[in-house]
């Protein structure tokens, strides 16, 4: 019996950590093929925002949330639904700005970098840059354009990894003139 | 724990990404041989890194089928959520894992239509194994192929020294 359970749990582990060396494997490539750091940011929020179109529709899918109303619903939803669905971890969000149109998310830990160091070499390097464009493109499926980036990160030495999210504007879909 | 799911959106966006930038340095078919190769190259260390990653008691195996065993049960369970469906072997070394529905060619749809397109989901995924058969002391040549979508077989050839 208890060799099953041993069996199960070890079974999610292999899952996660295969996630977390594979995504490794992602940016030492990636590191290899583009001369600078910031290339390397780029392809990392292009690949997640092709990633985060696709992504949302499993979400859906599996979470039954409903439309959101505000950014604050919203900020709840990725934080407590989302990142605990797809990552195990639920950032604390924090930060309001006075117009309620940017929040940050704090992460005490990130799945991404476990096992992970920055050489000296990649000072400009943001390694977890999917993530953000992960968001960004599961976002902009549900009308919202925003825009995500990393301000702070344990990676670099700072005492959390905190990612700024600002809503930029809803997009409207396109209707054929004469229709309501 | 990460979802299960993401590994395989995941691996969708780096087949693409690196067909890409290798195809934009060499158009033709040297280029695909080599996103072939980095792709298997990834796999390779990341299989080294999970079986260097497993509990010891998890390797007590007695001989070299035990460990395709492994590979088949465990390894699959852990990564695809599912079992290979059968393992055969001319006990001299060489193993055919055959898959009847593998996640990454599901996708894709089935049957003949994107033959082609195949190889490029097989490669990390053979170097997965190479990499977790090195780990656990086994050195071995392991290539995939395709009859249609989206079955597969993995032929594993021990190399022995």
């Amino acid at each position: 019996m208890s060799r099953q359970a041993n069996r199960g749990t070890e079974s999610k582990k292999m899952s996660s950590e295969l996630f977390t060396l594979t995504y490794g494997a992602l940016v030492t490539q990636l590191c290899k093929d583009y001369e600078n750091d910031e290339d390397v940011n780029k392809q990392l929020d292009k690949m997640g925002y092709n990633i985060g179109v696709r992504l949302i529709e499993d979400f859906l899918a599996r979470s039954n949330v409903g439309k959101c109303h505000d950014f604050r619903e919203t900020a709840d939803v990725i934080a407590k639904v989302a990142f605990k669905m797809y990552l195990g971890i639920t950032p604390s969000i924090t930060n309001w700005s006075p117009a309620g149109d940017e929040f940050s998310l704090i992460l005490e830990n990130n799945p991404l970098v476990d096992f992970v160091e920055l050489p000296d070499n990649h000072s400009s390097l943001i390694y977890s840059n999917l993530l953000c464009g992960v968001l960004r493109g599961a976002l902009e499926m549900v009308q919202m354009a925003v825009e995500a980036k990393f301000v702070q990160d344990i990676l670099k030495g700072d005492g959390v990894t905190e990612i700024r999210m600002r809503f930029i504007r809803r997009i409207e879909d396109n209707l054929p003139v004469g229709e309501e | 724990m990460v979802d299960a799911v993401l590994f395989e959106f995941l691996h969708t966006e780096m087949v693409a990404e690196l067909w890409a930038h290798d195809s934009d340095l060499d158009p033709g078919p040297g280029g695909q041989k080599t996103s072939l190769l980095v792709l298997e190259g990834m796999g390779f260390r990341v299989g080294q890194a999970l079986g260097e990653r497993l509990p010891r008691e998890m390797l007590a195996f007695r001989e070299e089928l035990d460990v395709l065993k492994f590979l088949c049960k465990d390894l699959w369970g852990a990564v695809f959520q599912k079992q290979m469906d059968s393992l055969r072997t001319n006990h001299q070394g060489t193993y055919v894992l055959q898959d009847s529905s593998f996640p990454l060619l599901v996708r894709m749809g089935s049957g003949l239509q994107y033959l082609e397109e195949a190889p490029k989901f097989l490669a990390f995924t053979c170097g997965l194994l190479r990499g977790t058969l090195s780990t656990l002391g086994i050195k071995s040549l392991v290539t995939a192929s395709v009859a249609a979508l989206p079955a597969c077989k993995f032929q594993v050839v021990i190399q022995r020294s």
